[in-house]
């Protein structure tokens, strides 16, 4: 650490543009030394990007993307917190119930598209399902491991100071258990944004994930494509940032320090 | 030499100090427990008897079954035979009339030390909780600290926190299970002190688990040490000097070295 | 007591199965099977060989595209997150690459590879590399200093200080991570197949559907890959309990 500690500030920007930079050298070198005409180079996709824009459908899809995530992801939280809760609460229920999580947890949800056109047909409806399927079991999950995890200390502490039950889950297990909670939300953020795309190349007509396939199937776009993954990218990188954000609150910072 | 004699060693349950009503016994406590099949015991016939508001050693080597004594006191374990009575009634599990200081690890890293301090008295109208929490915050020395998290503090300001916010519930007995034990030295002697000037103004009975001999010797009204695998009592040495006290007084030496030969180590290097 | 374990799953396990009939029972119009029909579906792929068959093809492309992740990010990961100016200069690039779904590959796997083995096996590569990389920097930056100065200290230089410091000490997380990332590419292989491929599980399922509605094979298949991915995630689990890889597994009682 000391090594460079003085020259940090610059090399924190130095180092990630230049890196940038020989990538985008090398994509754009690489288009032209293998004589594609399929594959763009980058300053085609910024061309692709910029069509899109002015033709406005790309604001329309992007809202249609983070809405379909945000119903099914919430509907995921709202769900999947009190049973997860309840199933670290309980460890003689989870007994019972974990081995039909542990079955359905590895069934993709793009798995369940079939299904989903069955029961709400094709549109929004189906995407949000497939993406409240792949946040739910992550979160159930993470919490019921989150509360078993809780030190027995805080528990002993809890109950001597005359808690039980409801109250103690709620002053001193959920709170125990937040740091690491918040870590698998955000983690099953991150799984909603994947599935979101993917639910919209197979189930839908609008979004980010049919831009994609829209764009190949019509026409051979393939900036548009290239674009289009990009912006997944950075949206997906910003709705990171914004999680990782709530995890500097103080009342639950002791949770991401390193020391023990 | 004159050692054992002038420790007057004790064989049964020696009652608490003179005068004193007893607060907690323990009779025939017996405590074991399951690994791999096979039962451990870890406490045998443990019969002891403590007065209100004395104070008390549990003295042994680590594995001695002190803190899983403690824990049965506190209600948190079952002992596997005998029975544990406070006021005379079975302790049946955890109770806020009396509670358990765990090493500063038992603070809640989510909570202000004023919250944690306040924790136990949720049920109080929040004018009279700020005073209680306010005047152990002064108690404890911690002025200033009070919008501060756990983590922002040193381990000697936790171990307060963790004393305070026992006190706070006006309890009749503190379990502390090798309170100062992760604590530098100089802070150790620093938070006895401050623990016995506290135990003098409020006259709890004290149970205090540690593995120190002369945190014991300085400390308690009453030694009890303990022998292990499976912990037994092997004496309890009653310390009859009055506080303040001199830690190189002839009397003081006296019963240290007594009990460090009865634990069977010489009192020289 | 052995029995008692699983008898109550079982019978959790078998309500389910009940309330799912008796729902379809209700609802007779319904193209959804029930688990009688699903069952009934189950053994008729069996004389066709088909199961065998598909699943073998999964397991085949989940092996080589999460082989060649890990062959790759594992030293990679090692390299970068030792140096840190190199973790500082890719990490943007891993960052946006990231949220990036490996289905969105989908088209240029295709222009790549054409349809077939090797576009799926790049699409498991896709979604398994990122995961495994970045759990592998973050691995070997939470090394405690001490075992580097250890090291150091014994005058290892940086390629045997990789291997014999970094790396073991790396290696309880790296099998959660190994873990975590086959769950990932038994995900990706499937939704891979309904798209990119003529074989495999993923590929019966949407089979099933387009070709004569056959719901009862679908829901069957959506079974073989949840019980295929429950084995292959305890398969993992038992590796991590094995005695020569398990010292960061020991602190918990």
């Amino acid at each position: 650490m000391s090594d460079f500690s003085g020259a940090q500030e610059t090399e924190r920007w130095l180092w990630p543009l230049f890196a940038t930079a020989l990538f985008l050298l090398f994509w754009r070198y690489a288009v032209i030394w293998t004589g594609t005409r399929v594959f763009p180079s980058p300053f085609e996709v910024r061309l692709g990007l910029a069509q899109l824009v002015e033709g406005g459908v790309l604001w329309r899809d992007i809202v249609d993307s983070i809405r379909r995530v945000a119903i099914g992801y919430f509907a995921a939280v709202g769900f999947g917190i009190p049973l997860g809760l309840l199933l670290g609460w309980y460890p003689s229920l989870n007994q019972i119930v974990n081995p039909v999580v542990q079955i359905l947890r590895p069934i993709s949800p793009i798995a369940w598209i079939p299904v989903a056109i069955i029961l709400f047909g094709v549109g929004d409806h189906a995407a949000v399902f497939l993406v409240f399927l792949g946040a739910f079991f992550p979160i159930v999950v993470t919490c019921v491991d989150s509360v078993s995890n809780v030190p027995l200390i805080y528990r002993r502490a809890g109950s001597n100071f005359g808690l039980t039950g409801p109250q103690l889950l709620a002053r001193v297990v959920f709170p125990a258990a937040l740091p690491q909670i918040l870590v698998g939300l955000r983690i099953a953020l991150g799984i909603g944004w994947l599935v979101v795309v993917a639910g919209e190349m197979i189930a839908v007509d609008s979004g980010l994930g049919f831009l994609i396939i829209d764009s190949r199937n019509s026409g051979k776009r393939y900036d548009l494509v290239v674009g289009a993954m990009l912006l997944i990218g950075v949206i997906g990188l910003i709705l990171d940032v914004l999680f990782r954000r709530l995890e500097t609150i103080k009342r639950i910072r002791w949770g991401f320090r390193n020391e023990p | 030499m004159s050692s054992s004699a002038s420790a007057r060693a004790v064989t049964a349950a020696e009652p608490p100090m003179p005068g004193l009503p007893i607060k907690l016994r323990t009779e025939n406590v017996g405590m074991a427990f399951l690994r791999d099949d096979k039962t451990l015991p870890v406490l045998e016939n443990i019969n002891l008897e403590v007065g209100n508001g004395e104070f008390v050693c549990l003295l042994g080597p680590s594995g001695c079954g002190k803190s899983t004594l403690l824990s049965a006191m506190a209600g948190f374990l079952r002992p596997t035979s005998g029975a544990i009575l406070i006021d005379g009634e079975i302790v049946r599990g955890a109770d806020p009339r009396r509670i358990f200081v765990f090493q500063e690890r038992g603070v809640f890293p989510w909570l202000t030390v004023e919250g944690n301090i306040g924790f136990g008295l949720r049920k109080l109208p929040a004018k009279e909780r700020a005073e209680r929490v306010g005047h152990y915050i002064q108690m404890v020395g911690l002025e200033g600290f009070e919008k501060s998290y756990p983590h922002e503090l040193s381990g000697g300001m936790k171990q307060r926190v963790e004393v305070a916010r026992a006190l706070a519930v006006n309890p009749d007995v503190m379990f502390l299970d090798e309170p100062f034990g992760a604590l530098d030295s100089i802070t150790r002697m620093v938070m006895r002190i401050e623990l016995l000037r506290i135990w003098q103004a409020e006259r709890k009975t004290i149970l205090f688990v540690t593995h120190d001999i002369d945190e014991a010797v300085q400390l308690a009204d009453r030694v009890v040490v303990m022998s292990a695998r499976p912990g037994r009592i092997q004496q309890i040495v009653s310390i009859d000097i009055p506080h303040p006290r001199d830690i190189s007084s002839p009397r003081y030496l006296e019963l240290r070295d007594g009990i460090l030969s009865q634990i069977g180590l010489a009192h020289r290097l | 007591m052995k029995s008692h374990t699983w008898l109550k799953p079982a019978i959790f396990i078998l309500v389910l199965l009940g309330v799912w009939q008796l729902v379809v029972f209700l609802h007779p119009q319904q193209l959804l099977p029930g688990p009688w029909k699903t069952a009934l579906g189950i053994v008729d792929l069996f004389p066709r060989g088909l199961i065998v068959k598909y699943i073998v093809a999964s397991v085949f492309r989940v092996t080589w595209g999460f082989s060649l992740a890990v062959l790759v990010a594992v030293p990679l990961g090692l390299v970068v997150g030792w140096y840190r100016r190199a973790e500082m200069a890719l990490n943007p690039i891993l960052q946006i690459l990231r949220p990036i779904s490996p289905l969105a590959w989908i088209p240029i796997a295709i222009l790549w590879f054409g349809v077939g083995d090797l576009a799926a096996i790049f699409l498991i590569f896709v979604g398994c590399f990122l995961p495994m990389l970045l759990t592998v920097i973050n691995a070997v930056q939470s090394v405690p200093a001490v075992y580097i100065n250890a090291g150091r200290n014994f005058g290892l230089g940086p390629v045997p200080l990789m291997r014999k410091i970094l790396f073991p000490a790396i290696i309880p997380r790296l099998m959660t991570g190994l873990r975590i990332t086959l769950g990932i590419a038994w995900l990706v292989v499937v939704a891979a197949e309904m798209i990119a491929v003529n074989s495999g599980l993923g590929f019966l399922i949407v089979d099933a559907r387009n070709a004569g509605n056959r719901y009862d094979l679908v829901v069957a298949g959506m079974v073989i890959i949840g019980v295929v991915g429950l084995l292959l995630d305890n398969w993992v689990r038992s590796l991590e309990r094995s005695h020569a890889l398990c010292w960061g597994f020991e602190e918990k009682q």
